[in-house]
């Protein structure tokens, strides 16, 4: 083990190369940019022995990785924004032809205009693909769940793409201490990858031709049992993780001081760190305010959500919006909870747009919530 | 080689779902014989994914990843880098699309691939159209050819695809026709000999999008050849070579016919003889075709 202080993309370069995939085809966007040149310098001082493609565009990226990954390879890449969202076809593609590629996210602002500063709404838009999606709140989350990834997506019982997501410049450019295990106890920890099916000249194979309706139904009913399947392992993998190497950072939540909440505040990525100052102020002025921090977003942990529905009125902040609707996480937590708990739910819309989003505002907000003041559904500190 | 020569092996196997006269059906039993089984073959959205034939089912004798339409060239790359860490460099990576997959929607990803010197074939099976969807023009198609997207003949000359092609400088570029088994068997045979990216394009006269009849798929092509309307040429690390009767075109050896003969056979070319005949739009095709005769005879003689 030794000690690496870095940013959430040179840590993320540095999780993708002792993961030793096959095959990395990337292509560059801000704030995305450091992860491949993270991976371009390993390349160059031999740290790095497979195949790095640095394609014409994320399109491209997605697809090579697909094939790659069909051909059998472990793959890797990176992107944000509107690369992401030019992928998404190729999302699809990936998560539907069950190969498993991990793929760091930094979240960013979709324009117009431009705006290279952290909003989820690029990933929350990609959902409905069948990717597992995690968001993280710090750097060592983001080696943790990066390692993590390849044993979950690879797992027989998953052959999904994992998605790790987490704020551009408040994790992607910003150092932090990172416990980084040796190789051989990452060597030993993650199996070589044994695909579900590949394209192999010894077993010929047609992959993906015309399919009707009764087949394709059952593709898709595998895909939901396999992020079932997920959300089963997910525990298992980070409390194996935690064994080994000592750093834990929750499940498909992590919940912070909820004991004796009878609120609790749900956020996702550097949201939920910040909220953690948050609550402890909040407790310190003898409000029970607890945190979950959603860390898989897909699988989405509905049977936790009942859990702290039982326990307590919920408040949800989100870095999102779904234009017509709410934010993601306060839309589908509510969904979890409809007849299965009778908690009040609060939704709060805040920092779209890379706004700084301070402890200060998420107290003001449960304070707000405590008080009996805020409404249902709001945005926050839209007049600052 | 001569046709009696050519191997006996067939990867596309009965049961195919390919419509009576398909000339894609034809270039494949010709690539594939000349690839052999050590392929893997990618295949973008194209008629080549019904001529598959239907889940749980295939026709086709090879390892086949099907891929989003502009991704052929992009997901053949990652097959290849694959195969180059898993030590199977000896396998041929072959992307199969047709004219709108690479043409429109697949030349970014094409030309990406072209400079990144993937070491694969990129085999364009052209049918001046898009043919899968239903016969919407596409930059392949001709000028004056009805489509169901141009009702009164498309108003513009095709791209020259060959020649961006060249452009990009790689070590073997051809053009085929299904109508020449023995050239096409050829080039596909020496592309595979080649490292780096290798494209060949393939005519291919398809029945129900140039509407003539089924039986007659082999005669338009040899008619494309004999007007000029199509070249069959290759070009190794930019030296350029043509073949056969567009050789003896090239260098005046034989007269190239009126490209009238080609197109009056074909009922996407009706509207120019009937009800009356256009002699405007007719000499625009013929000097169109001529101007990139003088091109050739110019740049390659």
């Amino acid at each position: 083990m030794t000690v690496m202080i870095n940013t959430g993309n040179y840590i993320a370069a540095k999780a993708a190369v002792m993961a030793k995939p096959d095959v990395v085809a990337a292509y560059p966007i801000t704030p995305q940019t450091t992860v491949v040149e993270g991976i371009a310098n390993y390349v160059d001082t031999g740290e790095f022995k497979g195949e790095y493609i640095c394609v014409e565009s994320e399109h491209s990226a997605m697809s090579a990785c697909i094939g790659a990954s069909a051909a059998g390879s472990r793959t890797f890449t990176a992107t944000s924004s509107h690369g992401l969202l030019l992928m998404h076809e190729m999302l699809h593609w990936a998560a539907l032809a069950r190969l498993p590629v991990i793929m760091c996210n930094i979240n960013r602002v979709v324009g117009p205009g431009w705006n290279i500063w952290a909003d989820q709404n690029d990933s929350i838009s990609q959902r409905d693909t069948g990717w597992i999606q995690f968001y993280c709140s710090s750097n060592q989350e983001i080696f943790d769940t990066v390692i993590q990834s390849f044993k979950l997506g690879e797992h027989a019982k998953v052959l999904l793409p994992v998605m790790i997501n987490y704020d551009a410049f408040i994790l992607s450019h910003t150092s932090m201490p990172v416990d980084i295990p040796n190789e051989k106890e990452i060597d030993s920890y993650l199996q070589k990858y044994k695909p579900g099916w590949k394209l192999d000249v010894e077993n010929p194979i047609t992959f993906g031709n015309i399919i009707g309706p009764a087949y394709y139904e059952k593709v898709r009913k595998a895909m939901q049992d396999a992020q079932e399947n997920a959300k089963k392992l997910i525990p298992e993998i980070t409390k194996d993780w935690k064994k080994k190497f000592g750093t834990y950072h929750g499940d498909l939540i992590e919940k912070y001081k909820c004991d004796n909440a009878d609120y609790i505040l749900l956020a996702m990525g550097a949201l939920g760190a910040e909220s953690k100052v948050a609550i402890d102020e909040l407790q310190k002025n003898g409000m029970e305010v607890g945190l979950a921090r959603v860390r898989s977003f897909r699988p989405f942990p509905a049977e936790e959500m009942i859990k702290l529905g039982k326990q307590a009125d919920l408040i949800v902040l989100d870095r999102n919006i779904s234009i017509g609707s709410e934010g993601a996480l306060f839309n589908e937590t509510k969904a979890a909870l409809y007849g299965k708990s009778d908690a009040k739910t609060y939704g709060f819309v805040a920092g779209l747009g890379g706004k700084d989003v301070t402890y200060k505002d998420i107290e003001a907000m449960c304070k707000k919530v405590v008080a009996g003041k805020a409404k249902d559904f709001e945005w926050y500190g839209l007049e600052g | 080689m001569a046709i009696k020569d050519l191997p006996l092996e067939e990867c596309v196997l009965a049961g195919s779902a390919a419509c009576p006269g398909c000339p894609a059906t034809l270039g494949l039993r010709m690539v594939f014989k000349a690839l052999g089984k050590n392929t893997i073959m990618v295949v973008p959205a194209c008629c080549t994914a019904v001529i598959e034939s239907l889940y749980p089912n295939t026709s086709f004798d090879v390892p086949v990843m099907n891929i989003a339409f502009e991704a052929a060239a992009a997901g053949a790359s990652g097959i290849e880098a694959a195969l180059r860490k898993q030590g199977k460099d000896d396998t041929t990576v072959v992307a199969w699309a047709g004219d709108g997959g690479t043409y429109d929607i697949g030349i970014q990803a094409l030309s990406g691939a072209l400079e990144r010197q993937t070491n694969f074939i990129y085999i364009c099976y052209n049918n001046q159209i898009y043919s899968n969807t239903g016969i919407q023009r596409s930059g392949a198609t001709p000028y004056a050819a009805w489509t169901t997207t141009t009702v009164g003949g498309k108003k513009e000359f095709r791209k020259d695809m060959g020649d961006i092609i060249r452009a990009h400088h790689i070590p073997y570029a051809a053009q085929a026709c299904v109508s020449y088994p023995e050239d096409l068997y050829n080039k596909v045979k020496k592309a595979k000999g080649i490292k780096g990216p290798k494209y060949i394009e393939i005519l291919a006269p398809c029945p129900p999008g140039w509407r003539f009849s089924m039986d007659r798929t082999v005669e338009m092509g040899l008619l494309a050849i004999e007007t000029g309307a199509w070249a069959l040429y290759e070009c190794e690390n930019d030296a350029m070579t043509f073949n056969g009767k567009s050789k003896l075109i090239l260098e005046k050896k034989i007269e190239r016919k009126p490209v009238e003969e080609w197109i009056k056979h074909q009922g996407r070319f009706r509207h120019l003889f009937k009800p009356q005949r256009d002699e405007v739009r007719i000499k625009a095709i013929q000097d169109y075709t001529d101007q990139i005769w003088e091109r050739y005879r110019k740049c390659y003689i």
